[in-house]
């Protein structure tokens, strides 16, 4: 019975978007302020009726409904609860469901915090996302249904989940980050209201703004929290692969990246506003166009989910809808009328505008490299792969230009600065960047080594320049004054910038300094790595939930003290017969030491892979600076003025 | 008339967005349903590899290279873990005994007993199997897995390859070469 | 029927699942610069039959088979671009991670350059254009412009 309801709840949702995608819409422009209005009590309709659904759909997985064929296929009843409610989005057809359900609570989000919204912009914003809620919701019933049963009788047992996804970053890892694909939504809808209203003004910028760093801040986060997740569960130790779904990813974020800074430079300036408008509607079409990615079986990936072209097809269909019909809008009413606004080469303007620029380049890069081997095959030029060695050689020169740029325009003035003025500004962050980057491999490993070195250049650089520019704005105050009188924005922006200089750092010291030994180690053997010496006491058996285990036995001492115990695990899943490694982690802010099992050799002993990985939290670190920032950001009181400015409400 | 002009360029402008995402989008259409991990063998057009194996039936026989060479021939690479190789292998019988085509086998990283038994009860299709228990000569003729299957000419050289299961649909793809092979060599 | 479905899936499912598992070996090199190159060269090639996963990672056979592959060839002394060579003369292009700089892959490895130097030009030029183009303002676009410079009074 349970399924059904969520079955015909779903429907229901599909219904109550049909009419929030075209009676409000109408209404704006026919003038039927009941149709307008009626866009509020859809937006709620239509989210209430989804999440009945989606409960629906965790009840039936909670209570073992093996009647039902995808949590047969995706759950088992010795499932620990928590995975059984993870379990859900652990495959394609629950995963969707959850991200139509994030967009519908975006959908109600949007309709309750934005009441301050002239009723007409609201309608419209409203009536766009219902628009894709309708493409989403359909994709699920036709091609992906959650809830058909096997009748009249069903599965016994369930096939399980996924060894791998049976972990805590199943749990945070597709909620967050579907959270920050679909967010970038509401900016997409704002775009789109903007380009039909035919104005876009500061008001409309304001409003747009918090939306797309509360977005921002989740792709940030569900993005870190895969590659945390990927590093310690898939037992290679590695946090990036520049695979295709990571790619996928990675994409969206970066042109959201440059769009909250150029929705900063068009509200401060009035500037570049239709690049405004086309990073908004680009940064939605990225993401549609990753899930398309990781859907359709066009590429393939460590992480994609099982290949259907008829599945494809649809999303591509859905695509073309949503990214042809909002770039014709673009094409036919984004202004070609020039601004009067005036700014000298050497202005903050200039380097945002340089910034936003690297940034979609990088964005066109990573996706050329992710298509390149699917282009040319199409064009009979044999099959390549690009992958990470490619990826690095072109990103970081994009990235060190991109910081460069970011300290200097984070030094200049709008509008103007005075040459020698940003000169005596940049030259001490500039010596001080230089002498302690060259001296940082020095001092960490005792010889010279240049990527390290740039990059402990470049996170100086960020620090100095951001410290500089902190320091000028409350020469005036005194200390304490000047550091309450700041809004949170600006800490905001100052906690993401520097979390850019920290990943750097992690990403460039562990990719340099890491140890990876793999080697045979019998009972009572030792290995001594930097300080830590390694002695593998043999194994035990554990019994889990739905698993078996052998679990190595490894004592550490540090120095020759004794520092800890560490246990990697060799599983074999129950249901599925299925082997996986579970390595063993002993995380520190200045380095992580991860041990995996591999074979059982002879004689007890075991092939073992040992990493010793300094400042690899690092990467992580920033990411969650980056996304903090965000979040301070839209602490702002700007944003939470319930009329933003008397002018703007038109 | 000059602003005129300027806007109207600029109009045509703010279309380019809209025509590279659907270029974009036709091609990633053409590329819906095809296999990204196809990979076609990159010795076809060239001499098999030389090389000097054992025979899977008798431990002691040396077999070479020249031993495939005189009459076109089928290289099938098979082993009794792979299931497809075991789906397939109906077929390959009925190839030797319908059309007389010669099938040699490359016993692919697998166990001499249950390989012979696996031939003893499934019937044995090939004029002779090589035991490659490590994948060397596999790692000579790029083979990824099992099973495949490559067509070579009289001369030896590798006319094509099928990734997967040799079936009435994989060998149509190969019998219209195969006959050609076979009328030049009469 | 469905049994033999079911047996299929088993089937497919302990195929996979060998892909899942950290590959360990422990090869025993000469020297320390000798086990660098075969960990560089087996994270730089890719295994020819996995879902884009290097030799490294793979606990495939190919991947072992092509792992004790460039052991043999790094033991012999054979140089990095001998391996790779040997390598894609039997797999093709596709093992590379690296792709070669050839007709082919010219778009890939030239476009990040063009387009840094298109955007640099694009950022200097969209500067120069606006004094250069005055353009009149019909009425709303003035009353938005002193809505601007209003707004920027109220909230510099």
């Amino acid at each position: 019975m349970i399924p059904e309801i969520g079955h015909l709840a779903l429907i229901l949702a599909l219904c109550l978007s049909v009419a929030l995608g075209v009676l409000p819409m109408l209404g704006t422009y026919t003038g039927q302020a009941r149709l307008i209005m009626a866009a509020r009590p859809l937006a709620i309709g239509q989210g209430v009726f989804l999440s009945i659904s989606y409960i629906c759909l965790t009840l039936a997985f909670v209570y073992d409904d093996f009647t039902v064929q995808y949590v047969a296929s995706n759950s088992n009843s010795a499932l620990p609860v928590q995975y059984k409610i993870s379990a859900v989005w652990g495959s394609h057809e629950g995963s969707l469901l959850l991200w139509v359900l994030m967009l519908s609570w975006w959908i109600m989000a949007v309709s309750q915090f934005a009441k301050s919204l002239p009723p007409i912009m609201l309608a419209r914003v409203l009536s766009v996302m219902g628009l894709i809620a309708i493409g989403f919701m359909l994709f699920t019933l036709l091609t992906s249904n959650p809830f058909w049963r096997y009748l009249p009788e069903g599965a016994s047992e369930g096939a399980d989940l996924n060894p791998l996804l049976q972990d805590f970053g199943l749990i945070v890892h597709p909620p967050t980050l579907y959270m920050g694909y679909v967010g970038l939504s509401v900016a997409f809808a704002f775009a789109i209201a903007a380009l039909l209203d035919g104005k876009i003004d500061a008001a409309w910028l304001r409003w747009s703004r918090p939306w797309t760093l509360v977005a921002w801040g989740f792709l940030t986060l569900g993005i870190v929290l895969g590659s945390w997740w990927a590093y310690y569960e898939l037992g290679w130790g590695g946090w990036w692969f520049w695979d295709p779904v990571e790619n996928a990813s990675f994409m969206p974020w970066l042109v959201a990246t440059a769009l909250i800074h150029s929705l900063a430079v068009s509200e401060k300036r009035g500037l570049f506003k239709n690049w405004t408008i086309l990073l908004a509607i680009l940064a939605f079409s990225l993401s549609l166009l990753g899930t398309f990615l990781v859907r359709s079986g066009v590429l393939t990936s460590v992480h994609a989910f099982a290949a259907d072209p008829e599945r494809g097809f649809f999303v591509l269909v859905l695509l073309a809808l949503t990214v042809g019909g909002s770039l014709l809008l673009y094409a036919l009413r984004a202004t070609t009328v020039a601004s009067r606004t005036v700014y000298s080469f050497w202005s903050r303007e200039t380097f945002l505008l340089g910034n936003n620029v690297l940034l979609v380049i990088a964005a066109i890069v990573v996706l050329l490299g992710t298509l390149y081997p699917l282009l040319l095959d199409a064009f009979g030029g044999g099959k390549v792969s690009v992958g990470p060695p490619y990826f690095n050689a072109v990103f970081v020169p994009l990235m060190v230009l991109l910081i460069i740029a970011l300290g200097i325009g984070l030094l200049a003035k709008w509008k103007s600065i005075e040459t020698n003025e940003l000169t005596q500004l940049l030259r001490s962050p500039l010596l001080v960047a230089l002498v302690l980057g060259v001296s940082f491999p020095f001092a960490y490993a005792g010889e010279f080594n240049a990527s390290t070195a740039l990059a402990a250049a470049l996170m100086v650089w960020l620090i100095m320049t951001t410290w500089t520019d902190l320091k000028r704005r409350i020469r005036h105050q005194g200390w304490q004054r000047g550091l309450r009188q700041l809004n949170p924005g600006y800490y905001g922006m100052m906690l993401a910038h520097l979390g850019i200089g920290v990943s750097v750092m992690g990403i460039a010291v562990v990719s340099h300094y890491e140890a990876n030994h793999d080697i045979r180690m019998a009972p009572g053997e030792t290995l001594q790595i930097e300080q830590y010496a390694f002695t593998f006491e043999g194994t035990r058996d554990i019994t889990g939930p739905n698993y078996v285990s052998v679990q190595g036995v490894v004592k550490v001492d540090e120095d020759g003290e004794f520092y800890t115990y560490l246990h990697p695990e060799k599983r074999t899943y129950n249901a599925r017969n299925q082997m996986m490694t579970e390595a063993a982690i002993d995380p520190a802010l200045g380095r992580d030491i991860y041990i995996a099992m591999g074979e059982p050799l002879e004689q007890g002993a075991w092939a073992m892979r040992i990493h010793f990985k300094p400042m690899v939290r690092w990467i992580w670190l920033g990411g969650v600076m980056m996304s903090i920032g965000a979040g301070l950001a839209v602490w702002d009181k700007r944003y939470r003025r319930r009329r933003p400015a008397k002018t703007s409400a038109a | 008339m000059s602003e005129q002009k300027s806007s109207t360029m600029q109009r045509l402008l703010l279309l380019i967005p809209m025509v590279l995402a659907f270029g974009l989008g036709l091609f990633l259409y053409q590329g819906l349903g095809k296999d990204p991990n196809k990979l076609e063998s990159s010795l076809l057009g060239q001499q098999l590899p030389v090389f000097i194996g054992e025979s899977l039936n008798a431990p002691i026989k040396a077999i070479a290279t020249d031993d495939i060479l005189g009459t076109p021939s089928l290289i099938n690479v098979w082993a009794t873990w792979c299931p497809t190789c075991k789906a397939e292998h109906a077929f390959l019988n009925q190839l030797v005994a319908s059309e007389g085509v010669r099938i040699i086998g490359v016993n692919y990283h697998d166990q001499r007993e249950p390989a012979q038994q696996w031939l003893a009860k499934l019937g044995d299709p090939y004029e002779f199997s090589i035991y490659d228990p490590k994948g060397q000569l596999g790692i000579e003729l790029g083979v990824v897995g099992a099973p495949e299957t490559y067509l070579v000419g009289a001369d030896g050289i590798i006319v094509d390859k099928i990734t997967g299961e040799l079936n009435e649909r994989t060998w149509a793809q190969l019998k219209p070469q195969y006959d050609e092979l076979m009328a030049q060599a009469n | 029927m469905h049994t033999y479905l079911k047996a299929l899936l088993t089937a497919i499912t302990l195929v996979l699942s060998s892909g899942v598992m950290a590959a360990i070996e422990t090869y025993q090199f000469a020297t320390p610069e000798m086990a660098e190159r075969f960990a560089d060269l087996t994270v730089e090639l890719r295994c020819p039959k996995c879902q884009n996963q290097n030799l490294s990672d793979s606990d495939s056979i190919i991947s072992k088979d092509l792992r004790r592959q460039v052991k043999t060839m790094v033991d012999a002394g054979k140089s990095d671009d001998e391996i790779r060579t040997f390598m894609v003369q039997r797999y093709g292009d596709f093992i590379l991670y690296d792709p070669p700089f050839k007709a082919q892959t010219l778009v890939l490895w030239l476009a990040p350059g063009v387009l840094v130097v298109i955007g640099l030009l694009v950022v200097v030029k969209v500067r120069r254009s606006k004094p250069a183009a005055p353009v009149a303002l019909n009425e709303e676009e003035q009353a938005q412009l002193d809505e601007l410079i209003k707004q920027k009074k109220e909230n510099p």
